[in-house]
């Protein structure tokens, strides 16, 4: 299972949210797919039409950033991060 | 009985709800709402109460939030408001509306969504965007948008929509189906300036009590409508400016309505003279009154958006407008005398308003 670190401003919109949670799948679409079934909605806060991850978020697997196909290993830690920017 | 008066306000940063009683003389404010989320426009469900936001994050994309405590507590959903995989990604929803039992959001690219159980789920209106003249749709200034809904009063069949730099369309067949209504409506910045569609509406209306009578504020002038959109007599004259935004109806009386004029589309989209003023017609728009006492009359360069005035129920009845620069105004006497509600909000996209008795 993989260790999945999620931003506060997306905790904040889900109950079911943590900001550390461990989550099954061997590539980061699977992990997302995982992380839906355990908090219904999410993966429409982190998909776009594609699919492929909203243009102003970003993953990162083992800290190297990732795509959907971008495989996970079993203790890796995947981070979602937005990105730095609005005024 | 205990009235509670509410603006529902939509900011660039989230949702803010002002509250007074039927005086509506002091009001206090609470907010941010929705995670802070820009919110296009807020409306209130009459069958059940439910608040509905329309909203888009930049990094988590569109939902549409609910309420059903009057703002206290939030849910939202995005569930099938999709154009499919293939399909252009939509960052924001900019108006939601219920009605006859469903509820309708209106979103960027120019599509409408119907949901059947109160905003948890989704499905397209196929039928707008099959119309033959959707692969000419071109964005105005705020995008390519669907920005108004306008449901028919009784027959759960019919409803129009407002689209920027489109013009407006009805359906009669419940949006399997799509006519434009257009005809009458100048679009003075194209080489044809009385095209079928194209035209830049800014606001939709309808009358109260007359399902037929429709207003608009449009890029290109005032107009009213007295065949549910089929043919707009143009109604500007006596107002200092053709452009504004937003655009109200009285909520009992057909003949009344506000708009609030701005300098112009290339002037910099401020309140003439940079004194603010409402401006309303008791004539269906043959005359104009200007209507200012108690807002700022010098160096007051406002804007207000399409979605950004609102009046309540009550007799008489409340106006209320914000501004691009975050001041709330709002009015006890059908714009007789304004006063200031919030001065320093984030800028101001929507306002509703909702009268509770408790």
């Amino acid at each position: 299972m993989a260790t999945v670190v999620l931003p506060r401003s997306l905790v904040a919109l889900f109950p079911a949210a943590e900001r550390r949670c461990l989550v099954p799948g061997s590539t980061v679409a699977e992990v997302i797919d995982g992380l839906d079934a355990r908090v219904p909605g999410i993966a429409d806060r982190l998909l776009a039409p594609g699919p492929a991850i909203r243009e102003h978020l970003n993953i990162f697997v083992e800290g190297e950033r990732a795509g959907l196909a971008t495989s996970v290993a079993p203790d890796a830690v995947v981070h979602v991060i937005p990105a730095v920017s609005g005024g | 009985m205990a009235t509670r008066v509410l603006l529902l306000v939509g900011t660039r940063k989230g949702a803010f709800i002002a509250e007074s009683d039927a005086g509506r003389a002091a009001w206090s404010l609470r907010g941010p709402l929705c995670e802070g989320w820009p919110v296009h426009d807020i409306s209130v469900d009459p069958a059940s109460g439910a608040l509905f936001a329309a909203a888009g994050s930049p990094w988590y994309g569109p939902a549409v939030w609910r309420s059903d405590d009057l703002g206290e507590t939030w849910t939202h959903s995005s569930s099938g408001l999709t154009y499919g995989d293939e399909g252009p990604a939509i960052p924001t929803v900019w108006n939601v509306t219920a009605a006859h039992g469903a509820v309708f959001a209106g979103v960027e690219p120019a599509g409408l969504f119907r949901s059947d159980d109160g905003g948890a789920t989704w499905s397209q209106v196929a039928g707008l965007r099959e119309h033959p003249s959707c692969p000419a749709w071109q964005p105005g200034n705020g995008g390519l948008i669907l920005h108004t809904i306008v449901p028919h009063a009784t027959d759960p069949l019919r409803m129009w929509i407002g689209i920027s730099a489109v013009g407006t369309f009805e359906t009669r067949d419940r949006g399997a189906t799509w006519e434009t209504r257009n005809r009458g409506v100048r679009a003075d910045f194209m080489p044809d300036p009385n095209p079928e569609f194209g035209q830049c509406v800014h606001k939709l209306v309808a009358a109260a009590g007359e399902p037929e009578t429709l207003y608009q504020q449009n890029h290109c002038g005032v107009y009213r409508s007295g065949d549910g959109g089929r043919s707009w007599t143009e109604i500007t004259a006596g107002l200092p400016s053709q452009f504004g935004f937003p655009m109200v109806a009285h909520p009992r009386d057909p003949a009344t309505a506000w708009v609030i004029p701005l300098n112009g589309d290339d002037r910099g989209r401020f309140m003439p003279d940079a004194a603010a003023a409402a401006w309303r017609t008791r004539d269906r728009g043959a005359t104009w009154e200007r209507q200012a006492a108690g807002l700022p009359q010098e160096h007051a360069f406002l804007g207000v958006l399409r979605e950004a005035m609102a009046v309540d129920r009550l007799d008489p009845v409340g106006i209320s407008f914000g501004s691009s620069n975050g001041e709330l105004w709002t009015s006890p006497d059908e714009g007789s005398t304004w006063s200031q509600v919030a001065a320093h909000l984030p800028a101001i996209w929507s306002v509703e308003a909702l009268v509770v008795e408790e």
